[in-house]
């Protein structure tokens, strides 16, 4: 098992809580009925419409759900926490409140820290780390290249036994392509997952923004929008050799999509995920050289928004991640060109993605599936459902309540979210690891 | 401008030895069965010092390698041959000339017998067809090796008794092996089952058509085997492009005891030399003189070649056969 995951505790002296009176909605079981959760050990020990508190055991803390939504606990699968080497945008400790604010109860983060995650002591620096926070399962990614060079392997399978649960040069494509092939042979060789940023590098050096008419407008460099589908087509060739398993990050174009369906319709082992603001924002939003509009992949035009919200409803984009990228007002209060490019996005992760459940596109099952069961799956973790004997990994939303987006209670110690007075609907109540309440929405009993 | 006239050799009916793959199954059991005896046979037997009197065997390596060079010449002299050695540090390659041009040169002095190595695949072949006498690949690229396929053979059959039915698991860097290439061969020919394992960065592609079952774990590859087959790993592969560092290498891929307990209680260990302590091989198992015959496939190698040079000299007509 992972050695990187926080501690699971059964304290003998802990007492077993139950959630009664709930809608528990958990995707991996199609699971859709009122009932209740009994967690002991700090795992699910029952589950169902028989849970109730009358049947309570006489010792259960009890905590009535008032008839909102139970689901897992989300599982992030592409976070920066930046730690270790850029505390001051974000620490583990401020970015597993964010998490548990946000009701993502674990957590990957990428090796592009400062030193990059690309030997064993880095990964072993995260899993201590993790273990002391315990708010949010975190686990890391290691480097693909050493220092994220794109030249020399990682020791991957060490890496893998002391927890790196995938591998992946993070924010930077792997530019040669005998390089990407021989750490797709080389993955295989132990089955282990990679992870692409899809963007071919020579398209994209010096771009600012999605390539086309508003760049020529405001007079910013473009990238064409092809230099994602390019890499992954490039790639795809490679993953067809090596029958590695590869899974494309953000997906954010409508021709990738093509290009991934493709090659699932194949039977390629291929996997992808996008995050929030490439099915909720164009291109558009960077409007006045908005730099919290700055992404990388960067906003795409309204069609290809279209067909990366179409490709999530019909099950092509696996996974839906935060993508949290923090920085400090520094990064962001520049001039265009020159500024950070990336969002926060573990507190706006739910409510953005509860937009798609909220205007039809998809069923509130098949949209959580994106989020909690599907990563979970995908990076081999026992979490992201609700069953017995499964981690009491829990969130309890609000599901239609609407509210805007406040940035400025935020957890997250950096505040670049283009999300910043957005009226959504769905607010997290209460978040649970391994059964401890680890947030509290103010106002609630 | 022929350099003798050659007669039918039923024994050995090739006039090179440039692979074991256009080998019979008989043909290479007679290239054993001869190599035998010479194993056996004292250094200073007379008869042996006769057989190649007045023939000319030329070492022409354009790529070093002092053991094999070495091996090749102690056996031609067993044999009472006059021998020279051409090694690439004073080779006209060098300065510029043809592999052809150098081969033309070199076959202008009329040698009975070529012993050739090259760092590219097909370099011996290429030569073999342009020179007048017999002409011995002593590893090609990473094509083929065959003494080294016939002298791992022979090290079995005198361990074993047998190849037929025996189990082999060839390890490390199969992709740029002319050793491992050679062994399949053989062995496959031979009626041994081959299992090669690696990580997939060091396969071949479809070198499951080569007649092998592919392991990419040394736990499951080395199950229940006869002979555990190492191969060397060159230190500039073992630096991120085909595998992340030694550590890693040596963890997942070095032959230990512990990942050496799955084969059969008895098994062989072999390597081609040279061997790298600590990246293929833990010294004790290299060392454990109840399972490892490395020492002895070097022995081996003196015989196999003077088996060779034998049966590729039988075809020639002259005054001592």
């Amino acid at each position: 098992m992972n050695s990187n995951a926080v501690n699971t505790e059964k304290k003998k002296g802990g007492r077993p809580l139950l959630l009664a009176n709930a809608r528990i909605v958990d995707p991996a079981a199609n699971r859709d009925e009122r009932g209740g959760i009994l967690v002991d050990g700090g795992v699910i020990a029952d589950i169902g419409p028989q849970v109730t508190k009358q049947n309570a055991p006489a010792e259960a803390d009890l905590v009535d759900c008032g008839g909102h939504v139970l689901i897992p606990g989300l599982v992030d699968m592409r976070v920066q926490l930046r730690e270790p080497g850029g505390e001051h945008q974000e620490t583990i400790a401020t970015g597993s409140l964010a998490a548990a604010a946000g009701g993502v109860t674990s957590m990957v983060c990428l090796p592009n820290t400062d030193p990059v995650i690309d030997d064993i002591s880095g990964v072993e620096y995260i899993a201590r780390r993790a273990r002391e926070t315990k708010r949010a399962k975190i686990y890391c990614y290691g480097a693909l290249t050493r220092g994220l060079h794109g030249k020399d392997l990682v020791e991957m399978g060490m890496l893998s036994e002391f927890g790196a649960l995938g591998f992946t040069d993070a924010l930077h494509a792997v530019a040669d392509a005998q390089v990407m092939r021989r750490a797709l042979y080389y993955a295989r060789t132990f089955d282990l997952l990679i992870v692409q940023h899809p963007e071919e590098p020579a398209l994209a050096a010096g771009g600012a923004m999605n390539n086309g008419e508003l760049a020529t407008r405001i007079g910013l460099p473009g990238i064409p929008s092809c230099a994602e589908v390019m890499m992954i087509e490039r790639d795809l060739h490679l993953v067809r050799m090596s029958g590695a398993r590869y899974h494309v990050a953000h997906v954010s174009t409508a021709a990738s999509v093509e290009a991934i369906r493709k090659a699932k319709q194949e039977g390629l082992r291929v996997t992808c995920d996008t995050a929030p603001p490439y099915f909720s924002l164009n291109e558009n939003e960077i409007g006045d050289y908005r730099t919290f509009a700055k992404l990388s992949p960067p906003l795409r035009g309204e069609s290809d928004r279209r067909a990366v919200a179409a490709a999530i409803a019909e099950g092509v984009i696996d996974c839906i991640a935060s993508d949290h990228a923090p920085h400090d007002v520094e990064s962001k209060r520049v001039p265009f060109m020159q500024a950070a490019a990336g969002i926060i996005g573990l507190e706006t992760l739910l409510p953005v993605s509860l937009e798609l459940y909220h205007k039809g596109s998809l069923s509130l099952l098949d949209l959580l599936k994106c989020a909690t069961s599907r990563p979970a799956e995908i990076l081999g973790l026992p979490q992201g459902r609700l069953a017995k004997g499964a981690p009491a990994d829990m969130v309890l939303i609000d599901l239609d309540k609407p509210h805007r987006i406040d940035v400025a209670g935020f957890k997250s110690k950096s505040k670049n979210s283009p999300y910043d007075g957005r009226p959504v609907q769905g607010l997290v109540l209460k978040t649970f690891v391994d059964g401890r309440l680890v947030f509290s929405h103010e106002g609630q009993a | 401008m022929s350099a003798e006239a050659r007669t039918p050799n039923p024994f050995f009916p090739h006039r090179h030895l440039l692979g074991i793959e256009g080998l019979s199954a008989a043909e290479i059991e007679r290239l054993l069965d001869l190599s035998n005896r010479y194993a056996d046979m004292s250094k200073d037997d007379s008869t042996a010092r006769a057989l190649l009197r007045g023939r000319t065997v030329m070492n022409v390596f354009f790529e070093n390698s002092t053991r094999t060079q070495t091996s090749f010449e102690l056996a031609a002299k067993r044999l009472g041959a006059d021998v020279t050695n051409m090694s690439v540090g004073t080779s006209s390659i060098k300065k510029g000339e043809t592999l052809l041009d150098t081969a033309m040169t070199l076959n202008a002095m009329r040698p009975d017998v070529m012993v050739v190595r090259h760092s590219d695949s097909g370099a011996i072949n290429l030569l073999s067809q342009k020179v007048d006498g017999a002409v011995i690949n002593a590893g090609d690229g990473r094509h083929e090796h065959p003494t080294q396929a016939l002298l791992d053979a022979l090290t079995i059959r005198r361990r074993l008794g047998k190849l037929q039915g025996l189990l082999v698991a060839i390890c490390g860097d199969i992709l740029h092996s002319r050793v491992a290439r050679s062994n399949i061969h053989l062995l496959t020919k031979m009626g041994a089952r081959v299992r090669v394992i690696a990580p997939i960065t060091l396969l071949p592609s479809n070198i499951d058509r080569m007649g092998v079952e592919v392991f990419t774990d040394m736990r499951k590859g080395l199950k229940d085997v006869d002979i555990v087959m190492m191969l060397r790993l060159q230190l500039e592969r073992m630096q991120g492009a085909y595998v992340p560092s030694v550590r890693e290498y040596f963890h997942f891929f070095g032959l230990d005891y512990e990942k050496l307990s799955v084969a059969k209680p008895n098994a062989l260990i072999m390597h081609p030399g040279p061997m790298n302590r600590g990246v293929e091989i833990d010294s004790e198992v290299a060392d454990d003189i109840n399972r490892s015959v490395i020492r002895e496939q070097v022995e081996m190698g003196v015989a196999v070649r003077m088996a060779c040079l034998d049966a590729l000299t039988r075809g020639i007509v002259g005054q001592n056969r």
